[in-house]
């Protein structure tokens, strides 16, 4: 049982089947930055990007992932250890505090910069409306980062830092 | 530094993924994993425990019961007798077949893996003996149900009571008497409690996720009968607490118990439903609002009671509810007693901001309503009542902006724009409102060491945490003020139990005190430096004359100086000074609050009930901004949390088991990030110099204060229906507006 994650091949050996993607990365790799909040699909700290897009990898298990590109937090910054545009963005704008969502924050909203390039509508969306990340209302933003909880309240900062990010990057 | 706006110190390790919780720690050899088993029962006593399938399964080391884990100190109790309180005493588990409340730990699976740990906990088959409990509070309790606690957290009083409130409602041209009800609420950090312990050498050394150090080693100790010197704690980062780290919880015992026993590194990382039933939540609330007016709008009475549950067990903790009725406005007659009911619940604790967080959603909710009684503008019925000093103590306040706060956040919203009440557009109802909010400032005692090395770098070391406030940035920020070092010459390192002791974070006197026992540190190192300068045999400025004094990283006599590194080279390789603080006279003499005053638009839902949010503004008063960026922070975090306690949070309570059937964050709804609109905040505050070293008051709790009242006087203005419940369901409104024919 192999996974890829960050660019790197990890071997798991005979992985327990019941093993999670985020108990495979945190208990069985020692790869700690991604954080498990509640274990259910219900507060996005797990999240992580397969094959680009984003999953809570706490209702995924390790076993289906195998040859899919996986990328945690620990992956968003370029290879120099440059900071990724929302990475910085984030440090700019204070948009964490106690710091134990931004993993699944910044994965989230690092596949919603794809999704909208994609044109994927969310629920906001008008009906065949162009989607464009100049032009990504802050409401979007609200709506497409509200599976990522934050109990110390930074939401406001993350849509700033997403806000800006999308800016830069259209 | 300190005042300028800098940014999180750990900002790069927090966007990377790089920032050590405890349960992320590398461990040597690598941990077992503990699973926490929960009693099924509400309250009553473990008859049988059958742990053999589960001990079969493979992977599995132990199964942890009250039958195979040495005695502890027994639970609410000391090792030597000496008093403690909830956060000192031993918290023991699996130190006998009571069962105090749903939920508690009846076993521990460890294991090799989680997977075996988890699987094997759902084959303990555990028999019960049920007692009757009470698990909720109704407010028909009989009197002799109702205790009258010791004293309030933060120490206030149970009852305070001057002049005569029922004369005054019975005299005065207008009078309101109301209830509200806020349920019961979780504290919910995004990081469950999690704890990694290893048992070396007759030391145990827990990784631990905490707001305060000091008092979890005494816990620990005293839960296990050892040497506080034998406990560390290691808690660099916390991800969040609000309340529910402030003391140790069932990760940290039955991760330490399972570590000595087995004689190798557990973790204990608990489930987020677990965290609902093994770590506190803040009880429910029935609240008594009396008010009395003149026809000018002149308060002559205010009556603020209320009744809670308390835990029937082990330790007492009561909030104090009308805190903010006893501190903001003048009034001839006050009358404030809390009552508590004991309960059989899971453990009942301070939740961000205990008192002002759930008393000003009754306080500032009836004000409103008495507003509209006298047809007078909410904001100008707090601006005649204004105290100019403690209604509570007639003590002198140490500064009191509550007017400022007022006005300027009225100003900077348009208030005076406010349109008249049931705006109907379309679909949707539209409405303003507007709250003021008081926190109490503290000060605690605390400790801190700097050091300077050979090289003219600082190191500042105190068992301070950062739990999200930003503790490592200002910490980093008054060092390099106090040194004249540029902030990447200081290094903070907290989070350690063998560095100086502070109060660590909590009731936000945090920043405060570890921030003002490290400028007094900084300060005695500064009169050393100039010392050893002037002083010092082999100094190059011996003698010399003039000022002494440290500044742009050097030491000055006179126009004369020389580096940090030359001086620290006169004694050798290091340099160290110590501070403390600890609250003083004007603690005593003054009365110290912070100062908010919150205004909001929203509109509700004429179809559904549903509220929502357009748009927030908060202006705060809170002495010296010690950093503009983490400080903003605090406060939009606040006025967060709080628009979840005013439109989503409650933690249901089966009154028949006390099972909280929406332990999970699926059912109970934090506010998330569609639910929060635009915020505004102003911070309009001056140093205070009678409030601590820094001139701060603490803001962690102020943002939350207050806003609810907002949010529910918005929607009385946009529908007229005034919805005293907490929270503000659409259930509720939609039933209010159907009541009165919309």
């Amino acid at each position: 049982m192999k996974l890829q994650i960050d660019g790197q091949d990890h071997d798991l050996g005979d992985l327990d089947p019941r093993t999670t993607l985020l108990d495979a990365l945190r208990e069985r790799l020692g790869l700690m930055g991604t954080k498990k909040g509640c274990d259910h699909g219900q507060c996005g700290a797990c999240t992580v990007l397969v094959n680009g897009r984003r999953i809570n990898s706490c209702l995924a298990l390790a076993v289906m992932h195998e040859g899919d590109a996986i990328t945690t937090v620990a992956g968003l910054e370029a290879d120099d250890g440059t900071p990724s545009a929302l990475q910085e963005a984030f440090m700019e704008h204070d948009a964490f505090q106690c710091g134990y969502c931004t993993a699944g924050q910044l994965c989230s909203a690092t596949s919603l910069l794809r999704e909208v390039k994609r044109g994927e509508p969310s629920v906001l969306t008008p009906m065949g409306a162009e989607l464009s990340l100049s032009e990504l209302s802050d409401d979007e933003i609200r709506e497409r980062m509200s599976g990522n909880l934050c109990r110390c309240g930074a939401y406001a900062n993350i849509v700033a830092a997403v806000r800006q990010a999308a800016e830069a990057e259209s | 530094m300190i005042g300028k706006a800098t940014r999180r110190v750990d900002g790069p390790k927090k966007v990377r993924g790089a920032a050590p919780y405890a349960a992320d720690q590398a461990i040597e050899p690598t941990p077992y994993i503990g699973w926490i088993v929960e009693a099924t029962i509400g309250k009553g006593r473990v008859v049988s425990i059958d742990t053999a399938a589960a001990e079969r399964e493979p992977g599995v080391v132990r199964v942890l019961t009250h039958e195979n884990t040495p005695k502890q100190i027994p639970y609410g109790e000391t090792r030597d007798g000496s008093d403690a309180d909830r956060f000192t005493m031993s918290h023991a588990l699996l130190n006998g077949t009571e069962i105090r409340h749903p939920g508690q730990a009846v076993a521990l699976v460890v294991a090799g893996t989680l997977e075996a740990a988890r699987g094997a906990a759902l084959l303990v088959k555990v028999t019960y003996e049920t007692d009757d409990g009470r698990y909720v509070v109704t407010g028909e309790e009989p009197e002799d149900l109702l205790v009258v606690p010791d004293e309030l957290d933060g120490g206030q009083e149970p009852d305070v009571v001057k002049g005569d409130i029922d004369a005054a409602m019975a005299e005065a041209a207008h009078t309101l008497d109301v209830e509200y009800t806020t349920p019961s609420q979780i504290s919910a950090a995004m990081e469950p409690h999690a704890t990694i312990a290893v048992w070396a050498d007759g030391e145990l050394t827990l990784y631990l996720s905490i707001q305060v150090i000091g008092w979890a080693i005494t816990a620990l100790a005293n839960t296990f009968g050892l040497e506080k010197s034998q406990v560390r704690i290691l808690s660099p980062f916390t991800g969040g607490g609000f309340g529910s780290k402030l003391g140790v919880h069932g990760d940290a015992v039955l991760a330490s118990l399972a570590a000595m026993t087995l004689e190798h590194p557990v973790k204990v990382v608990q489930t987020r439903r677990s965290v609902f039933v093994n770590a506190p939540h803040r009880g429910s609330s029935i609240q008594r609002l009396r008010l009395a007016a003149d026809a000018e709008g002149k308060l002559l009475g205010v009556g603020h009671d209320s009744r809670m549950p308390m835990a029937s067990y082990g330790y007492e903790f009561a909030e104090p509810t009308a805190a903010g009725a006893r501190a903001s406005y003048e009034t001839p007659a006050l009358h404030t007693v809390h009552r508590v009911v004991k309960v059989d619940l899971p453990p009942i604790d301070s939740m961000r901001a205990p008192g002002e967080a759930i008393g000003s959603l009754a306080l500032e909710g009836a004000l409103d309503e008495l507003a509209h009684d006298l047809g007078l503008d909410p904001l100008e019925l707090r601006l005649r009542n204004l105290a100019d000093r403690e209604p509570q103590s007639g003590k002198p306040f140490a500064s009191n902006d509550l007017r400022r706060c007022l006005e300027k956040g009225a100003e900077a919203f348009g208030w005076t724009d406010r349109p008249e009440p049931r705006q109907r557009d379309g679909r949707w109802w539209r409405g303003w409102g507007m709250a003021a909010c008081t926190r109490v400032n503290m000060l605690m005692e605390g400790a801190a060491r700097i050091r300077l090395d050979a090289d003219g770098r600082a190191r500042a070391e105190l068992d301070m945490t950062d739990i999200g406030t930003g503790s490592y940035t200002i910490l980093t920020q008054i060092a390099a003020e106090g040194l004249g070092l540029p902030l990447e010459s200081v290094e903070v390192v907290l989070g350690d139990s063998r560095l100086p002791e502070t109060a660590g974070s909590g009731g936000s006197f945090g920043a405060a005190t570890a921030g003002g026992a490290l400028k007094n540190a900084t300060d005695n190192l500064c009169a050393r430096l100039v010392e050893l300068a002037r002083d010092h045999g082999d100094s190059p400025l011996r003698g010399a004359e003039g000022e002494g004094r440290v500044a742009e990283g050097r030491v000055w006599i006179g126009d004369r100086s020389l580096g940090f590194d030359e001086v620290v080279g006169l004694v050798g390789g290091e340099l160290s000074a110590e501070g403390s603080i600890a609250p003083g006279e004007n603690s005593e003499k003054y009365a110290q609050y912070a100062y908010g005053a919150h205004f909001v638009t929203l509109r509700v839902d004429g179809v559904t009930g549903e509220v929502r949010l357009e748009r927030a503004l908060g202006a705060f008063s809170f002495g010296r901004v010690l950093n503009p960026i983490t400080a903003r922070s605090q406060l939009i975090g606040g006025m967060t949390y709080g628009i979840g306690g005013a439109l989503t949070e409650a933690l249901h309570v089966d009154p028949r088991s006390g099972a909280f059937p929406n332990r999970d964050f699926a059912e109970y709804h934090l506010a998330v990030q569609r639910d929060v609109p635009p915020l505004e905040v102003h911070m309009l505050g001056e140093p205070d110099e009678k409030c601590g070293a820094l001139g701060s008051k603490g803001i962690g709790e102020l943002g939350l204060c207050g806003i609810g009242g907002a949010i529910a006087n918005a929607v009385f203005h946009a529908t007229g229906v005034r919805v005293r419940e907490m929270p503000i369901t659409p259930d509720k409104v939609l039933a209010g507006l159907m009541a009165q024919g919309d």
